[in-house]
């Protein structure tokens, strides 16, 4: 997003002066949010096949279910690469159809008098093989004169002047005769005949090539076709006497029919079939497969003493020594805490040269740097701070020191960035998912001090054990292995407890932040009633943030001078000045960068490095093999086959 | 046999080795030192686990009335007390004739006897147990209620925990099999009780909760009524079920779901065009018809769909073309297959097993769809061998498939055309006739109540039929104890005589016997007398048929219709009395009976001035016959019956406000004036 040229100026203002000019930085938020807003607007308007803005509330209350509908039937279609049906198109027809009411209302415009008079039309769009199971409805609004209609489907190309069915590649369910046509002349018997008020609908069953036609709700039964169904087949009606006119809802409104129910059918076979696998006499393979999986997992992000643990009850072998395993452990550690600096120092003197020869690595850990300045978490700002180190220990901490596979990933997956996680998509919607089976734990969730359980899974989980620490620890300290220990041990108590917690950290944290809420637990009471102020609100501090913002420019253009300019530096580094262009960096546009959840990207980025320089895979072969078994669903919708909108790897991820 | 012989003083041996070490475990029982016994009974629980040979030799040993003993004594431990009941649930495990051991022992009254117990762990010991014994065929399912405290005892234990929810719900599904034991455990609350398990975290709870509502509501309108009433945590009961019938659910959970709503519906607690009986139930029975699920689950499904819709065409019509279910019920015809008996011996031996039950199911459902629907029952008869499988199925072996057969034949013989074209060509007369000499009463009725059907006089069945002897075996039904088997009789003899040649009525009346005529006309079943009054219609038409019959039979006929006109009958069976005599009055010989019978003349006159419009039309009927003019003897009767009065009151029927009542005494009227 290009920032507006005010918000530039009011930060180059900033990077100038000391002091912040409020009344123009005002003016620069509202136009800010102005600017935003309108880009936001000018999204939804594609989205919305262009015609959102036409005025009517009604049809965009309708093009908003039909979106909320069609991601909830179809979420594993990628739209941006093959969109789904959403009306008739007024090109693909032929010349006696008429098309009104938002390209969804059919009506016949010919003569009628026989079948040379047939007329169809065609949705925009094919139907993409992700859907696994596809399914529209038409409701006859007048059967005309002789209702001879044909409801179905056809492949591009098809004659028009034909209804579906008749011809090859065509497919078609007649209201006349209630015969099913199959690339044919001359239909079998199939169902009932159909007339004004009934309401038929067409489904295609992409994991087996099938497909069967409803009447008012009824499934009719598999249609008696012989051959399997060809790709990329568009839903098609087709009319021949005048009077005749359909409506279709290619999921505009609810279905007559229960279609998710069908769908529920053919998920659960699906994944009974994952589940029940055969892997014969491979089973022993398989355990030490999954048990080398875990392990490396384990030693990858550090946890020492669990993975040593795990290893000896496995007895399975560890590549990594434990000291180097402990460093970086430590690394991670301070960034994950937002000691950036601490990190940087500690990295470039256990692992000598590795920053100087990934000068990308090095620029975004200070970029980071400074957004923890902004933060008042990174150590040089904090050293200024009036706050007890206690608290200043406690409560600026990621919620959860544990790797996640939350909405952080999605966003780095966007950026391009080269992380051991990317690949492993977990939407926040799933989580929620996973939420809601535990509902005691959601509601402890959202009334921490409710139920016992909160306690187990709060945010003092890490806050807690940093200040069982002697308070000598405060700067420099060396984080004990026994924290990251307790964050292991309750990873693997169970994926739903992880992702319940972070929930809750979150929940929490704004709890802290944002109201008196004392009854949150022992440890981080203590900071909720210290405000969010622009590093700490210490003006020394202040002042070592815009000096080191300066160097920070300084080594952009230095970098650029070296290398050649570099889109994505520009922009983190504009996204890090922008927080001072608002009195409440928090609460800003771009203040999600605050959030500690962000640290977990560059975390993650620095660990796979130090790996790396280490001669050890970047990737631990877990996340390497969710990766694949995420690409090898994509590519599975790539070449048709439907079962793989039943089979998405975030099903089998709690 | 050979080998038997040879092998049987190996087995001997092997059988006193295995005797002498059960007889150890049996022997511990009896230590006098309560720890010794205590361990002897957890070694017995381990040997006998899986074990069938081990259990029965214990059972034989007598083990069970010590295990009992030591059970019900409270100076034993509590933790012995559990193993014995353990040990007792594991012998109860094995086969069937374990369980008769067990249940001669007075097993359940000493376990029930023991849930009366604190402890929770003894409980559910004792109640796994019962369990075990009651979900058994061989146990009595009286014995539960015998003693009137088990059952609110059981609904107290119910919340106890995961496991007591679980048995006990168990219990209740397997031991409600009548309309008592449904009111017994209706009056002890269990409704209540067991509703909020059907949202159990446990899928067993939740699956024999689910079972108990459907055995309780089966048939029930009392338990139907209450059912629909009943929210489980603010939802109403009919929408758990429609959830528990989502297609990703075990199929045992959608199709006992399904039978729930059934149930219900049948019971009028749910409306047929109820979109949870229209979209959800129907659909969810239709599927479980089809090829993927089991056969036991198949014939479930045809069974409860064809109770469904039964008694709405509605239902009918939308089953008819959901999922192709016509031709999707021809397979249920194709058990065993060749491909099975080819294959494995198992298989076809299980496809053999349920053959029967696919047939007789297939037939049912065949039946339900056609009761009401011409359309539909053209769709049956055009199915594959539809005819053919009708024919061979009212001719096997088993008694529950000639039934069905038989039903569906009854169905598809309300439709004029099929009677006309398939019946007539598959000869479907024959079977039917030879499945009428032999068969049970509920057979007979059905067959019977076809077989009118089939001798309709349009039905091209009706002549081969009545050459085959059919008048006896008809006449010999009237005389059956049965009301259903008078009326099908007497019925099939009226639709006979229905314009049928002289012969055939000659034979009829002595076939039947006056004596027999007689006696059906005072049957207590009405519906028999009118048939019967039917048939002596029918036999009294055309003029020759009417002097004929009247001048053998005159006397009591006439003596029958005075006592019917004289008695305490419905309007229906006095107009058919009346429509009667109207007959005898058409008769060129028998109208003197008439005329010559003051008595009768003036109950005509009476039924004239009826407040009835009916009774007055078939009365005027009777006179308009009396005085025709065109026949001899007119000008006297006349005479008569205008001195008589007739005149006037046929007059004053001239005004009726009944236009059809109005006609016939002006036509009658215009007799005199001509």
């Amino acid at each position: 997003m290009a920032l507006p040229s005010c918000q530039q100026c009011a930060l180059r203002r900033a990077l100038c002066s000391t002091t912040v000019p409020t009344r123009h930085c005002r003016a620069a938020v509202i136009r800010g949010y102005l600017t935003a807003a309108v880009s936001l607007l000018t999204k939804m308007a594609e989205l919305g096949a262009g015609s959102l803005l036409t005025g009517d509330p009604a049809f965009s209350y309708q093009e908003h279910e039909l979106n909320e509908r069609l991601k909830r039937l179809y979420p594993a279609v990628n739209e941006e690469e093959t969109p789904l049906p959403r009306s008739w198109s007024p090109k693909d027809k032929y010349s006696y159809i008429g098309l009104s009411q938002n390209n969804l209302r059919v009506h016949y415009k010919g003569h009628g008098k026989n079948h040379k008079d047939a007329a169809s039309v065609r949705a925009t769009h094919p139907i993409p093989a992700a859907c696994g199971i596809y399914y529209f409805e038409v409701k006859i609004v007048s059967k005309g004169r002789d209702g001879y209609m044909g409801i179905g489907l056809s492949a591009q190309g098809v004659n028009m002047n034909r209804l579906p069915g008749w011809d090859k590649h065509s497919y078609g369910y007649h209201g006349d005769d209630g015969h099913s046509f199959c690339s044919s002349g001359t239909g079998q018997p199939y169902g009932p005949t159909f007339t004004t008020g009934d309401v038929i609908g067409c489904c295609v069953n992409l994991i087996n090539n099938t497909c069967f036609y409803t009447k008012n709700g009824h499934s009719l039964g598999n249609n008696l076709m012989k051959n399997d169904l060809r790709p990329n087949l568009y839903p098609t009606v087709g009319l021949q006497t005048p009077g005749e006119i359909v409506d279709a809802n290619f999921g505009q409104q609810p279905f007559v029919f229960d279609i998710e129910d069908y769908m529920s059918e053919w998920r659960a076979k699906i994944h009974s079939m994952i589940a029940r696998f055969p892997i014969g006499e491979r089973l022993g393979d398989w355990q030490s497969v999954l048990q080398n999986m875990v392990s490396s997992y384990l030693v990858h992000h550090g946890y020492c003493a669990t993975a040593m643990a795990f290893s000896r009850a496995t007895e399975t072998m560890i590549q990594e020594d434990q000291t180097s395993i402990k460093n970086r452990q430590r690394i991670q550690k301070l960034v994950l805490a937002g000691r950036v600096g601490e990190a940087i120092d500690a990295t470039q003197q256990l692992y000598p040269g590795l920053l100087e020869h990934n000068p990308n690595l090095l620029f975004m850990l200070k970029c980071r740097q400074f957004v923890e300045m902004v933060n008042g978490t990174d150590s040089e700002v904090r050293c200024f701070s009036v706050h007890s180190p206690k608290s200043q220990d406690s409560y600026p901490g990621s919620p959860n020191l544990s790797p996640r596979h939350g909405a952080t990933n999605a966003h780095l997956h966007s950026t391009g960035a080269d992380s051991p996680t990317c690949s492993n998509g977990v939407t926040p919607t799933n989580k929620n998912k996973s939420h809601n089976k535990y509902t005691g734990v959601s509601s402890a969730s959202s009334s921490p001090s409710s139920s016992p359980s909160s306690v187990n899974y709060s945010e003092s989980n890490s806050t807690d054990s940093t200040k069982s620490q002697p308070h000598s620890a405060t700067s420099n300290q060396e984080t004990s292995d026994s924290e990251m220990e307790i964050e292991a041990e309750h990873y693997s108590n169970g994926v739903t407890e992880s992702s319940a917690r972070i929930m809750n950290g979150t929940y929490k944290h704004q709890e802290i932040l944002q109201a008196d809420d004392s009854s949150v637990g022992n440890g981080v009471a203590d900071d909720s009633c210290s405000s969010r102020q622009l590093c700490g609100g210490n003006q020394a501090a202040t002042e070592r943030m815009i000096q080191f913002g300066r160097e920070l420019q300084a080594l952009s253009e230095q970098l650029c001078r070296q290398y050649g300019k570099n889109a994505t530096h520009k922009k983190m580094l504009q996204d890090a000045f922008s927080l001072l262009a608002y009195s409440d960096p928090w609460n800003c546009p771009v203040g999600q960068q605050l959030d500690p959840m962000q640290r977990e990207a560059i975390c993650s980025a620095l660990n796979s490095a130090i790996l790396e320089s280490q001669n050890l895979p970047k990737q631990p072969p877990l996340m390497l093999a969710l990766g694949q078994a995420t690409e090898c669903v994509q590519l599975m919708a790539r070449v048709r086959s439907g079962s793989c909108s039943f089979a998405r790897v975030d099903n089998f991820l709690h | 046999m050979m080998a038997c012989l040879l092998e049987a003083p190996l087995r001997i041996s092997v059988l006193s080795e295995v005797t002498a070490t059960s007889r150890h475990y049996v022997d511990r029982l009896f230590d006098p030192d309560p720890q010794n016994v205590l361990q002897g009974v957890i070694d017995m629980k381990n040997a006998v686990i899986g074990n069938n040979k081990q259990k029965a030799n214990l059972i034989v040993l007598g083990a069970v009335p010590r295990l009992l003993y030591l059970l019900q004594q409270s100076s034993s431990s509590l933790e012995l007390r559990t193993e014995c009941a353990v040990v007792l649930g594991s012998l109860a495990m094995g086969t069937e004739n374990n369980i008769k051991s067990l249940v001669d022992c007075h097993i359940i009254p000493a376990l029930l006897q023991g849930l009366l117990c604190s402890d929770l762990i003894f409980i559910e010991a004792c109640l796994r147990c019962l369990r075990t014994v009651f979900i058994s065929p061989v146990t009595p399912v009286q014995l539960l209620y015998t003693d009137p405290t088990v059952i609110p005892h059981l609904m107290s234990l119910l919340s106890r925990s995961r496991h007591t929810k679980e048995y006990i719900t168990q219990i209740f599904a397997h031991c409600c099999k009548t309309p008592e034991h449904q009111t017994v455990l209706f009056n002890h609350s269990a409704i209540q009780n067991i509703a909020p398990l059907l949202i159990s975290p446990s899928d067993k709870v939740r699956m024999q909760a689910l079972k108990c509502f459907s055995v309780l509501a089966y048939e029930n309108t009392q338990v139907s009524m209450t059912l629909v009433n009943v929210l489980v945590d603010g939802e109403q009961l009919s929408q758990v079920f429609v959830r528990m019938m989502q297609r990703d659910k075990p199929i045992e959970m959608q199709l006992t779901a399904a039978k729930c709503l059934t149930y219900m519906c049948r019971a009028g607690a749910i409306r047929t065009d109820d979109n949870c009986i229209i979209l959800k139930t129907l659909p969810c029975l239709v599927r479980m018809c089809s090829k993927e699920r089991l056969l036991e689950e198949r014939v479930e499904g045809a069974e409860t769909l064809a109770y469904l819709m039964e008694p709405d065409v509605e239902l009918q019509r939308i089953a008819s073309f959901t999922d192709h279910l016509v031709s999707m019920l021809a397979d249920y015809f194709k058990y065993p297959s060749s491909v099975s008996a080819i294959t494995d011996i198992k298989r076809l031996d299980h496809d053999l097993k349920h053959a029967h039950e696919l047939r007789q199911a297939a037939f049912k459902l065949y039946a339900s769809l056609g009761s009401n629907d011409e359309d539909i029952r053209k769709k049956i008869t055009e199915t594959e061998n539809m005819m053919d499988r009708i024919v061979s199925g009212l001719s096997e072996s088993s008694i529950k498939v000639r039934l069905a057969a038989v039903r569906c034949l009854h169905s598809l013989s309300r439709s004029v055309q099929q009677l006309r074209t398939s019946f007539h060509d598959h000869a479907v007369w024959k079977p039917l006739m030879k499945l009428l000499q032999n068969a049970p009463d509920e057979v007979l009725v059905m067959a019977s109540s076809t077989l009118c059907n089939l001798l309709l006089e349009f039905s091209p069945s009706k002549e081969p039929i009545l050459d085959s002897g059919v008048i006896e075996l008809l006449c010999s039904l009237t005389q059956s104890d049965s009301p259903a088997l008078r009326v099908n009789g007497i019925w099939a003899l009226m639709n006979m005589a229905f314009q049928a040649d002289q012969k055939v009525k000659v034979e009829i009346v002595r076939a039947l016997g006056t004596e027999q005529l007689f006696r059906l006309l005072s049957d207590p079943d009405t519906n028999v007398l009118m048939k019967t009054l039917g048939l002596l219609r029918n036999l009294l038409s055309t003029r020759p048929h009417i002097d004929q019959i009247m001048s053998s039979h005159g006397k009591q006929i006439m003596q029958a219709v005075t006592l019917i006109l004289e008695g305490e009958h419905s309007i229906e069976v006095k107009e058919q009395t009346l429509c009667i005599l109207a007959n005898i009055a058409d008769g060129n010989t028998a109208k003197e009976l008439i005329m010559t019978n003051d008595d009768m003349l003036q109950k005509i006159k009476y039924y004239m001035g009826h407040s009835n419009v009916k009774l007055q039309l078939a009365a005027t009927f009777c006179i308009s016959n009396l005085i025709w003019n065109e026949e001899d003897g007119s000008q006297e009767r006349q005479d008569k019956l205008k001195d008589m009065g007739f005149v006037d009151i046929l007059h004053k029927l001239t005004q009726a406000s009944d236009p059809n009542l109005c006609d016939r005494a002006k036509t009658a009227m215009q007799q005199y004036l001509a």
